[in-house]
């Protein structure tokens, strides 16, 4: 791991060394002389002089040391620096050398080298110009405590400008010499200080190191700044724990407010929901492989061509069922419950027939994926994507029944249905689109679920009794309900999972609604009164 | 509380209110029913007559207020099936019969006997459930329909039906919702004579819109309005109210 | 006197079942053991634990059609109650096994030894006495229904909601069942078991006796169903799933009469699922699915809701295509099945047996009225 990433760091390195910044014109001599001997210890001089020079040169020096691609020739008292393309140059001057010399012999390594030169080029990108790089370096350096390194750390520190940089070098310098066996005990307290201050996972693995050690003053610091550490961490495990809990309750979000809409605002049980879900899913699948294929520069934006496509193709399948099937239903809870249930499984063979039984594979396009620090919380791109889609769907949805004359009628029909229809409103019609859109809906969860899940026939089936749950806890035709049950049942379960276990959690859940239910049969937002109870 | 009142009555209700999510169906509605007493109720739609009905017979809980039956059982701590089996019978306003059953058979089931799941189970009929149910056909000129299923009777018979049943029940206090609505005139004086026969022997609490029908039925009328009494006496002197006319007709 | 309360129980098709069973439960046994396998009509082992198979399914459906048929409560949990029968015995035939499993330990099953546990749990105490396995056939989908329905119908959870939740309770189970750490064979559940009663549970007489037993039990619980609908207590639950709150307020105890039923019913599923368990020779949690109680519901809605020896024929109906399909043409089973729930609900309401009444009556009485009946009959019974 270390090994790769001093690669990583060379490369860099090398990157920016193409930049002007260092003196290109240092005499090398001196420093490379050590590598003209075959002992392992003036070997290990050299690497350090190297990497304290500065040099243009230095990092490609290191790397060709690294790979075994250095070579000395005692008669000449020349290094030779063999390039990939096995082109040679002189490694002081970075002449090309025409002429192999006969004597010329690579620099051996021995494992404690290895390390040295992990430092070195640790050291090296401590001085690069670029303050990301350094900063890098420096938290390379943390990771390693390789006391090797404070040199040229206190030569960093010393010449250092940027204050983000400089802590995280001064971040570095303490935890080497809080695992320092030789440092004073002002050394130590004060790195303590440093560390609590920095107060992550890390700092808090070598202060409960410090904690155990011998008695004394710094075994008490440690002990104290450990404990605070662990306070603050439990605190922002907390919050992530919020973070990941609403990230899953805004899944349950996306599979069940289309439900919210067919079950919660119609009274339709629709069984299936779920494969709306699923086909929402396969048709990003569909997009993205044209994509793939024939345009493929336009693969990022995939989704958005996917997501208005989903709504249309699985609302278009929601009015077809609601005109063949659903409407014959009405008044018939149980019945209409059995036939969507039917409807489910010949979608989901359907599915598997045109599509096959394994799992396709979705993309995720380059702006949903990848995670970054906020505070103390790791956020993942998709998630939070995926929260920003469900809310954002959930307002389109309430500003469609409130402000729009479909939904004004929509809402009419909940209430009155013979009113509304004496008042000249197209019942039926209203009873179709709402259907559409409840299923439409879910073909639009369905792109967002391509994201984190398995692209299957079965992916429908795992979100519908989940999407149940939701509705019926939140409180069947409230729309503000199942957002609250969707983001209750995410944090819930999150919370339950480092107790219990995720599928323990689950069960406790399951278990939890149920009896919830038998206390309040109508959901968290209950309506009252007589036109609910005929 | 007034004590000899609440005493001497059948039904006592004080101060009842009801609210529906802000709704208030009932405020302060006060009402005492003396035993074998026939009382009709009217008011205009939403003035909370179902309501009152659903408060007595146990299916809504009152927020305020007090319901007592006989004097004595609190009727708000009971559940609809305690209070049926204290003998109050309701009739509801759309008919509501065990349509996959016969004439017979949803008679059979209203009949005074034990409720529980086990004497229905393992126990023997009472000697004289024929003849009762003979009796209660034919008080509801229903005895030439006893095989037929409920489902299949004409509505005006669906209605009997479930006064029949209330019969069965033999209940002291029968709550009869809307007893005419859909029924043609000659249905509805036929009614209007039915429930004056029942009301000789048992106390009668009628909701009804059809003024005409109350006249026929010549007994103390009750006006409700916006969940509360508004005027109490009898059909000529309450119809005669200035506040009662204003609530019927002024809007 | 026993005779003629028997006779004014039982109708004609319950009387033409009941003797249909009977028959097959002595002729299939005769076909199997006494019979050389050259002989066309020869039922070879396979064939016989299949038919076991679809017997105990329809003592499932008649369990079924008990609660929604005549109760109106439509159980999606109902596989729960027969996959929890169904564990029962196979604790019991995992005891028996005895040194003959894998890692010959005289008292732990297999997959206990292989988990590393070194006491047999509470939960699997007394399994290997057989009395007692059969008594928690019976106790445990009770006792669980018991209290599910103690809790469901004294809130008054009705209609849709209690199927969700009944769904939510068998999903519940499925997912406790796969954990390890149950204690129940997790994944692979409980299987390779040897022998029941002393008898090898492959021979060819155990799987006749098994059989006979299951047909046996489909005669027993059709009686019983028919003792209880055609009692006073039946009609309370039709009269309870017309019109609820009329019952209620005639006095009847809705939640009272919901939970014997649904205790019941839980109980007949246990049954069948402890005989489907040595029959097949396996029990594991995907006998919970939530999709086994909708296939199940199918199966009763087929045949003909209320009409108990309906739901059985609706079991053995559907059990048989999904055979033959499987065999034939199994990608279109899915297709099939599914059609069949919606073709069902929209043409069939009453199921196979619903369509014979009405066709009968058609003839014999003027048609107008029938379809009256029918029309308000089909309204009333779903709400």
């Amino acid at each position: 791991m270390r090994i790769v990433f001093s690669r990583v760091c060379l490369c860099l390195a090398l990157l920016f060394a193409l930049t002007p910044a260092l003196a290109a014109d240092i005499d090398l001599k001196p420093a490379l002389s050590g590598f003209l001997s075959a002992s392992f210890s003036s070997t290990e001089k050299s690497i350090e002089a190297l990497a304290r020079s500065g040099a243009a040169q230095a990092p490609a020096i290191i790397e060709a040391l690294q790979d075994e691609r250095l070579y000395y020739s005692g008669a000449s008292g020349t290094v030779i620096v063999k390039a990939r393309s096995g082109a040679l140059r002189d490694a002081a001057t970075d002449a090309p050398v025409a002429q192999a010399p006969a004597d010329m012999k690579p620099v051996r390594l021995n494992n404690r080298l290895r390390r040295a030169v992990d430092a070195a080029v640790g050291a090296l990108t401590l001085m690069s110009s670029n303050p990301a790089r350094r900063r890098e370096a420096a938290d390379a350096v943390f990771k390693s405590r390789d006391s090797a390194t404070l040199p040229t750390l206190d030569a960093a520190i010393g010449k250092e400008t940027d204050a983000a940089v400089l802590t995280v070098l001064e971040q570095a310098r303490a935890s080497i010499y809080l695992a320092k066996s030789d440092a004073t005990d002002a050394q130590k307290i004060e790195a303590i200080g440093v560390l609590r201050a920095r107060g992550d996972q890390d700092s808090l693995a070598l202060l409960s190191a410090a904690a155990s050690g011998p008695d004394g003053i710094v075994r008490t610091a440690a002990q104290s700044a450990a404990s605070s550490i662990e306070t603050r961490l439990a605190l922002w495990n907390n919050v992530q724990n919020v973070w990941y809990g609403l990230s899953l309750g805004s899944v349950l979000l996306l599979a069940a407010i289309g439900l919210a809409i067919t079950f919660g605002v119609m009274g339709v049980i629709n069984m299936a929901h779920g494969e709306m879900v699923m086909l929402g899913a396969y048709t990003t699948f569909v997009v993205q492989e044209y994509a793939r294929t024939k345009w493929p520069e336009m693969f990022d934006y995939s989704l958005f061509i996917a997501i208005p496509l989903a709504f249309l193709f699985t609302g278009l399948v929601g009015v077809a069922i609601e005109r063949s099937i659903i409407r014959f239903l009405y008044g018939r809870p149980l019945e209409t419950l059995l036939a969507t249930f039917g409807l489910s499984l010949v979608l989901q063979q359907a599915v598997r027939t045109v599509f096959g039984a394994n799992n396709r594979e979705v993309g995720a396009p380059g702006f949903m994926s990848g995670s970054f620090h906020l505070a103390g919380l790791e956020i993942t791109s998709g998630r939070m994507w995926i929260i920003a889609f469900a809310l954002s769907v959930f307002a389109a949805l309430q500003l469609l029944l409130r402000f729009t004359s479909f939904g004004l009628r929509m809402r009419a029909v909940t209430q009155n249905r013979r009113m509304a229809a004496s008042m000249g409103i197209d019942t039926n019609r209203i009873d179709a689109l709402a259907f559409g859109l409840g299923s439409g809906i879910a073909g639009m969860a369905g792109v967002a679920l391509s994201q984190i899940d398995n692209v299957s026939p079965n992916l429908g089936q795992s979100y519908i009794i989940d999407s149940f749950m939701v509705v019926v806890f939140g409180g069947v035709g409230n729309l503000w309900g199942t957002l609250l049950g969707a983001a209750t049942l995410g944090v819930a379960n999150k919370f339950l999972e480092p107790f219990a276990g995720a599928v323990l959690g689950k069960i406790v859940l399951l278990v939890f609604i149920i009896l919830f239910i038998q206390k309040r049969p109508r959901g968290l937002f209950a309506l009252k009164g007589r036109a609910v109870e005929a | 509380m007034d004590e000899a009142v609440l005493t001497s009555s059948l039904l006592y209700l004080d101060g009842v209110a009801v609210s529906f999510d802000g709704y208030k169906a009932l405020r302060g509605l006060s009402l005492t029913l003396a035993p074998g007493e026939m009382r009709a109720i009217i008011g205009p739609n939403g003035a909370g007559k179902t309501t009152m009905m659903d408060v007595i017979t146990g299916k809504t809980r009152p927020d305020e207020g007090v319901v007592y039956f006989g004097g004595a059982r609190d009727l708000t701590l009971l559940d609809e099936a305690s209070i049926a089996n204290l003998g109050i019978g309701r009739k509801f306003q759309k008919p509501t019969v065990f349509e996959s059953h016969t004439v017979e058979d949803n008679i059979l089931l209203a009949l005074k006997a034990p409720r529980t799941a086990r004497a229905t189970l393992f126990g023997r009929p009472a000697a004289d459930v024929a003849p009762r149910i003979d009796r209660i056909l034919e008080t509801t000129r229903l005895a030439d329909h006893r095989a037929r299923m409920a489902a299949d009777l004409s509505h005006g018979q669906k209605q009997w039906l479930e006064i029949g049943m209330l019969l069965a029940q033999d209940p002291k206090l029968l709550l009869v919702d809307e007893p005419v609505a859909g029924m043609t005139d000659a249905e509805t004086m036929q009614t209007a004579a039915l429930l004056r026969e029942i009301a000789k022997d048992h106390s009668v609490v009628v909701v009804e819109h059809d003024m005409d029908f109350v006249r026929e039925l010549g007994v103390k009328v009750t006006v409700l309005h916006e969940g509360a009494v508004l005027a109490e006496g009898p059909i000529d002197v309450v119809s005669a109210d200035p506040q009662v006319v204003e609530v019927y007709l002024g809007r | 006197m026993q005779l003629r309360r028997f006779a004014s129980i039982m109708d004609a098709r319950s009387l033409i079942a009941v003797a249909l069973t009977a028959a097959v439960a002595i002729i299939v046994p005769i076909l199997l053991l006494s019979t050389p396998e050259s002989f066309p009509l020869h039922a070879p082992p396979y064939v016989v634990a299949l038919l076991g198979k679809y017997l105990c399914f329809a003592i499932l459906a008649v369990a079924l059609d008990l609660v929604w048929g005549y109760c109106g409560i439509l159980s999606l949990g109902h596989g729960a109650f027969f996959a929890l029968g169904g564990y029962a015995m196979g604790m019991y035939l995992m005891r028996q096994i005895g040194t003959r499993g894998v890692y010959a330990d005289p008292v732990l099953p297999d997959f206990m030894v292989f988990l590393n546990w070194k006491t047999l749990p509470v939960t699997w105490w007394g399994f290997d006495f057989f009395p007692y396995a059969m008594l928690m056939v019976l106790l445990i989908p009770g006792v669980l229904a018991f209290g599910f329905g103690w809790l469901a119908f004294r809130s008054r959870v009705t209609g849709v909601y209690l199927s969700i939740i009944t769904q939510a309770m068998t999903y519940a189970l499925l997912l406790a069942f796969f954990r390890n750490d149950m204690g129940f064979g997790g994944n692979n559940g409980l299987t390779d078991f040897k022998d029941i009663l002393g008898f090898n549970v492959q021979s060819d007489a155990t799987r006749a006796a098994l059989f006979s037993t299951s047909a046996v039990a489909l005669i027993a619980s059709i009686v019983v169903g028919r003792y209880l609908v055609s009692s006073k207590f039946g009609k309370v639950l039709i009269a309870i799933r017309d019109a609820e709150s009329r019952a209620r307020f005639l006095g009847y105890r809705v939640e009272n009469y919901k939970l014997a039923v649904f205790t019941l019913s839980a109980m007949m599923a246990g049954v069948a699922g402890a005989l489907y368990v040595p029959q097949v020779g396996i029990i594991n949690p995907s006998e919970f699915s939530p999709a086994n109680s909708i296939e199940a519901v199918i199966w009763v809605a087929v045949g003909g809701r209320g009409t108990l020896v309906g739901a059985a024929l609706g079991a053995l109906l559907v059990n048989f295509a999904k055979t033959w399909f499987t065999g034939a043409l199994p990608e279109y089973w899915l297709f099939a099945l599914g059609s069949l729930f919606v073709l069902v609900t929209l043409f069939l309401p009453k199921g196979i047996f619903g369509l014979i009444d009405h066709l009968r009556r058609n003839r014999t009485e003027t048609p107008g009225r029938g379809d009256v009946a029918e029309a308000g009959g089909a309204k009333t019974a779903a709400s």
